[in-house]
C-alpha cells in the first residue's frame, strides 16, 4: 500500500507516521508538501499531528485552506482512505470532511499522557481487524480536544456507527475520570458516513513498538494494510 | 478603501472555560458582581471594494475562516 504524509508548516508528526509504516510496516510512504495541487497515486492519506500554522485562529482553520487540500476531499469524496491524527481530526472538522468541532479542553490544560481508548466502531478500515470493545493504550498531548457536536449530529454519529473510539478506563469503563479533555461522550475519534474518514486524537504513531511502550498505535494500520 | 469589524462570539450553549477562568479572575481582582464572561475574536478588515461587494466577500470570510459556525457566530460592521 502507499501512503502519502500531508506536511504543513508546523506538522510535527509526519516523520512519527513515515517510519511507522514504511520501516515497521514495509509499506510505501511519500511526504507531500502541502502547497501540492494533486496527490501522487496513494492507497491512504495521513495528516498527521502537529501545530499546523501556528494554531492561529483555529486549529486547523488555515490548514483547510492549503492547496493539497482540494485533492485531499477529492480523494476523500471518491472513498479513499484517510485519516487525521490529532491536528489531522482539527483539520478535517474543519474542512467539514468529519461533523463536530475540536474545542479547548475543558479544564484549560495542555494534557500530555497516555490514555486508554475503546474501540467503539469496525466500521472504518482502520478497525474492521480490531475487536469490538477491545480496549487500547495510546498517548495524547492536545490542548484542543474537547469533541463536540450538536445534539441532532450525535445522534447521527450514533446511529450510523461513527463513535470509533471512546476515552475510557483501562476495565473499558466509560468514567469522568478517564476522560482528558471535557470531549461529550468520552469521544476521542469519530469517522464519516462511509467510513473511509478517520479522525483521532489519540497518537497511535507514538505507540507503535515495544520501545516506545507499546504496540496498540500499530493495530490500527495493520488492520488497514491486512484487507 | 472599506474599513469592517467582524466580531466573533460564541453561540449561547456552548461552553466557555476560556470565559469562566476570566470570570474567577475578575472576581479575584474583587469585581463581586460579575456573573458572566464570554470571550470572543475581533478582526479589523480593510478592503478595497464598493459598499455591496464588500459586505458579500466578508461574509464568505466570516462564513468559512473567520468563525467555525458550528460554535460560532458572527457580526459584520461597515465604515
Amino acid at each position: 500500500m502507499h501512503f502519502s504524509i500531508i506536511v504543513f508548516p508546523g506538522s510535527n508528526c509526519d516523520q512519527d507516521c513515515h517510519y511507522l509504516v514504511k520501516d515497521l510496516l514495509g509499506q510505501k510512504a511519500s511526504f507531500v508538501w502541502h502547497k501540492e495541487k494533486l496527490l501522487p497515486k496513494t492507497d491512504c492519506v495521513i495528516l498527521p499531528g502537529g501545530f499546523s500554522y501556528g494554531d492561529y485562529l483555529r486549529c486547523g482553520a488555515i490548514a483547510r485552506f492549503s492547496p493539497i487540500m482540494q485533492d485531499i476531499v477529492k480523494f476523500a469524496e471518491a472513498g479513499g482512505k484517510v485519516m487525521g491524527i490529532c491536528n489531522g481530526f482539527q483539520i478535517l472538522t474543519e474542512a467539514h470532511l468529519l461533523p463536530g468541532v475540536l474545542l479547548r479542553n475543558k479544564n484549560l490544560n495542555f494534557i500530555c499522557k497516555n490514555i486508554f481508548l475503546k474501540v467503539s466502531s469496525q466500521k472504518t478500515p482502520f478497525t474492521q481487524a480490531l475487536a469490538l470493545n477491545s480496549v487500547l493504550q495510546m498517548p495524547i498531548a492536545h490542548m484542543e480536544g474537547n469533541y463536540f457536536i450538536e445534539a441532532e449530529g450525535l445522534e447521527e454519529l450514533q446511529q450510523n456507527s461513527q463513535i470509533v473510539f471512546r476515552y475510557s478506563d483501562e476495565k473499558g469503563d466509560f468514567t469522568a475520570e478517564s476522560n482528558p479533555n471535557g470531549a461529550l461522550e468520552n469521544i476521542a475519534g469519530i469517522c464519516n458516513k462511509k467510513g473511509n474518514v478517520l479522525g483521532l486524537m489519540p497518537h497511535p504513531e507514538r505507540i507503535a513498538e515495544t520501545l516506545l511502550g507499546g504496540r496498540d498505535g500499530k493495530l490500527l494500520f495493520e488492520s488497514l494494510t491486512d484487507l | 478603501m472599506m474599513k469592517a469589524r467582524v466580531y466573533v462570539t460564541l453561540k449561547k450553549g456552548v461552553l466557555d472555560p476560556q470565559g469562566k477562568a476570566v470570570e474567577h479572575a475578575l472576581e479575584s481582582m474583587g469585581h463581586q458582581n460579575v456573573t458572566q464572561v464570554r470571550v470572543g475574536k475581533f478582526f479589523e478588515i480593510e478592503i478595497d471594494a464598493s459598499p455591496e461587494k464588500a459586505k458579500e466577500q466578508l461574509k464568505e470570510m466570516g462564513e468559512k475562516l473567520l468563525a467555525n459556525t458550528v460554535i460560532e457566530d458572527y457580526k459584520i460592521e461597515l465604515g
